[in-house]
């Protein structure tokens, strides 16, 4: 395995220079290796979402290093930013976030059209293969309002998917699923994990899906309480 | 370039009765605004016409006599009166015509012997103005053959053509006879052809006849009272008439010094129309701009997602300049279909008795394509601030629901 994320002493604070300037992360140390499937849990408030959003690149740290694949990230460079997301990293949020005006392999073929890439051919091939491994291979031509909330979820992992990132960052994508096609999603995402070898770190409260990844990282009021590899496995 | 033209059609037709609604509101302002172009440019140009229809753009005539002052200056005894210009011939005629043509922005050149006369048919008698010319020459300055309402355009030896209103005057139609005259001569004329000139004053007093005919009858032999000059472009007349002042000691009036005022009343519709313009580009402009910016905080989400999942900045900016282009595209194509129908309708209802079109309004396809692209860059610098609020969007607070 070979190290695909280091953070190192990240700091965030928000409302910086106004009175309610408040610390929400501090310090924080952390390093994934490729491949990794990591879930990241912690009470309400305790910063998570922060977190992924400064791993995903979303927001600029206040303090401390960011390196991915050995490359240090300078957030003063909006290009490369830019750049940096679109090559290496995918995102599933808890509320699907598709585009509601495209079809369902329109949204996952959406960081295609981004970065002018063939929408056509083997890369559309690509894309329906997706989403037949999301089951969805009936529904490639559905807005996304005539899905229901899991076939949704599943778009938006297939597009997370489309550039076959070396990280996919989850923020609670089961958040607002049933039990059992929470099971599903789950199950989704570990095969893309095997099967694409991408590396997985996901918000979860739900200490049942947490207890089936390799990894547990548990955030308490910014700080990081336990890290370790999941034994139960 | 695909990605920002395919969200942003996507994103206007998403919004669809936003779209629809300011897509109109552009059709409708852009077609105003070629209708009344087209409008006034007819206009005009049927008075220009109607004016220049017997007039030459520029005459050259010989100098006013100046009266000498033979007092010393600072005598107060007599006012000086301006003298009686009497009629008098162009110096040099001949060697002026060929150096007057050779301006390139010269189109015809014609020479003409002209005074005043006395008409009379029987017992009837009116005040006429003779206009001595070489047809052909002259048919060049002022289109005469097109002004024919009956008879022959023709002017031989004895024939003269005169304006339908004296004709009706005198009692006199083609093949008739009349006589005209001067203080020094008089003559007898046989009708060959009845002219429409545009203007009752002209008609009532126009009387065509053969150069060399006008010159005898006028007690000018062998020369001519003006010279007659049809340019490319009437608005250049005055420079072109400043320019021919050199060519010797003449004088050189041009139509647009003739006619001051119409010039000013023309002036004064261009600026109107300019003004309707400008004050429909700005409503239309913050129409486009308005909706743009309700649609940005519409979709911050996605704006946010895009980001995220790889978007630049400069990207988003794109798409929304794109939609603004378009809308501007889209909409003034519609206007220019809606302002052929305007013009269309404007032909077919508002006639003279006759069932004619009162004066005839085109459509110029440069006035429709120069209004499509003034709309369509009208609608990109209304999307400029929208735009640029989509691109500072921040995609994490975009995203945090
Ligand atoms: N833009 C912001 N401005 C100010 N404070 C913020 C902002 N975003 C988040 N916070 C604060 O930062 C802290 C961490 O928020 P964060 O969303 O990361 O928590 P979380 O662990 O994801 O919580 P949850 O489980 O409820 O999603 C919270 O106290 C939140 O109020
Ligand atoms: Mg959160």
């Amino acid at each position: 395995m070979s190290e695909l994320l280091r953070l190192t002493q990240i700091r965030k604070s928000y409302g910086i220079g106004t009175p309610i300037e408040t610390e929400v992360l501090h310090g924080i140390d952390l390093v994934m290796q490729h491949k990794e499937f990591a879930a990241l849990i912690g009470p309400s408030g305790s910063g998570k979402s922060t977190l992924l959003n400064i791993i995903g690149l979303l927001e600029p740290a206040t303090q401390g290093a960011l390196a991915m694949q050995g490359k240090a990230i300078k957030y003063t460079d909006e290009k490369t930013l830019t750049q940096q997301r679109a090559a290496n990293l995918g995102f599933v949020f808890q509320f699907h976030h598709l585009l509601p005006a495209f079809s369902a392999i329109e949204n996952v073929m959406m960081p295609q059209l981004i970065n002018g890439m063939p929408v056509t051919g083997t890369a559309r091939k690509e894309a329906e293969a997706l989403l037949d491994a999301v089951g969805l291979s009936k529904a490639i031509n559905k807005k996304p309002s005539e899905l229901s909330g899991g076939m949704q979820q599943r778009v938006a992992i297939a597009r997370a998917l489309s550039l076959k990132p070396a990280l996919v960052l989850a923020d609670e994508p089961t958040g607002n699923l049933d039990t059992q096609t929470s099971d599903e999603i789950f199950k989704l995402l570990r095969r893309f994990n095997v099967e694409f070898n991408t590396a997985f770190l996901i918000v979860t409260h739900d200490p049942r899906l947490a207890a089936r990844c390799d990894r547990i990282v548990e955030l308490v009021d910014g700080n990081i309480a336990k890290d370790a590899v999941n034994q139960a496995r | 370039m695909k990605f920002e033209l395919t969200l942003a059609w996507r994103f206007l037709r998403e919004g669809r009765f936003q779209s629809a609604l300011i897509i109109i509101g552009v059709a409708v302002g852009v077609a105003v605004v070629i209708y009344i172009s087209a409008l006034i440019l007819g206009l005009q140009a049927n008075t220009i016409n109607r004016t220049l229809g017997a007039q030459a753009h520029i005459v050259i005539k010989p100098p006013d006599e100046m009266v000498r002052n033979v007092l010393p200056t600072d005598t107060t005894l007599a006012t000086i009166q301006p003298k009686a210009q009497r009629l008098r011939s162009v110096d040099n005629w001949q060697v002026l015509m060929p150096a007057l043509a050779v301006d390139p922005d010269v189109v015809a050149v014609s020479p003409m012997a002209s005074g005043a006369a006395i008409a009379i048919r029987g017992e009837a008698n009116r005040a006429i103005v003779l206009f001595g010319v070489e047809l052909d020459r002259y048919d060049r300055i002022v289109e005469l053959s097109t002004k024919l309402t009956r008879g022959n355009f023709r002017l031989n030896a004895g024939e003269v053509m005169i304006g339908i209103e004296l004709a009706k005057d005198l009692g006199v139609d083609v093949g008739d006879r009349l006589r005209v005259l001067t203080p020094s001569a008089n003559d007898q004329f046989q009708i060959s052809g009845l002219v429409d000139l545009g203007s009752r004053d002209l008609n009532r007093r126009a009387l065509y006849l053969p150069m060399r005919t006008a010159q005898n009858l006028l007690g000018i032999p062998g020369g001519v009272t003006n010279i007659d000059i049809r340019i490319r472009d009437i608005f250049s007349a005055n420079d072109v008439a400043k320019r021919m002042q050199s060519v010797g000691s003449v004088n050189v009036e041009s139509w647009m010094q003739t006619n001051g005022q119409l010039l000013n009343a023309l002036q004064a519709q261009s600026v109107s129309t300019t003004m309707i313009r400008l004050f429909v580009s700005i409503v239309v402009m913050l129409g486009i701009a308005s909706v743009l910016v309700v649609s940005v905080v519409q979709k911050r989400k996605e704006i946010g997602i895009l980001r995220a999942i790889g978007a630049s900045r400069g990207q988003m900016t794109r798409v929304f300049l794109l939609q603004g282009a378009l809308v501007g595209f889209v909409g003034s194509t519609l206007g220019g279909v809606l302002a052929a129908l305007l013009v269309a309708a404007f032909s077919a209802l508002v006639t003279n008795s006759a069932g004619q079109p009162l004066f005839q309004i085109e459509i110029e396809p440069s006035l429709l394509i120069s209004s499509c692209l003034i709309a369509t860059v009208c609608g990109t610098l209304a999307a400029v601030a929208p735009a640029l609020r989509a691109s500072k969007l921040d995609p994490a607070q975009a995203i945090r629901v």
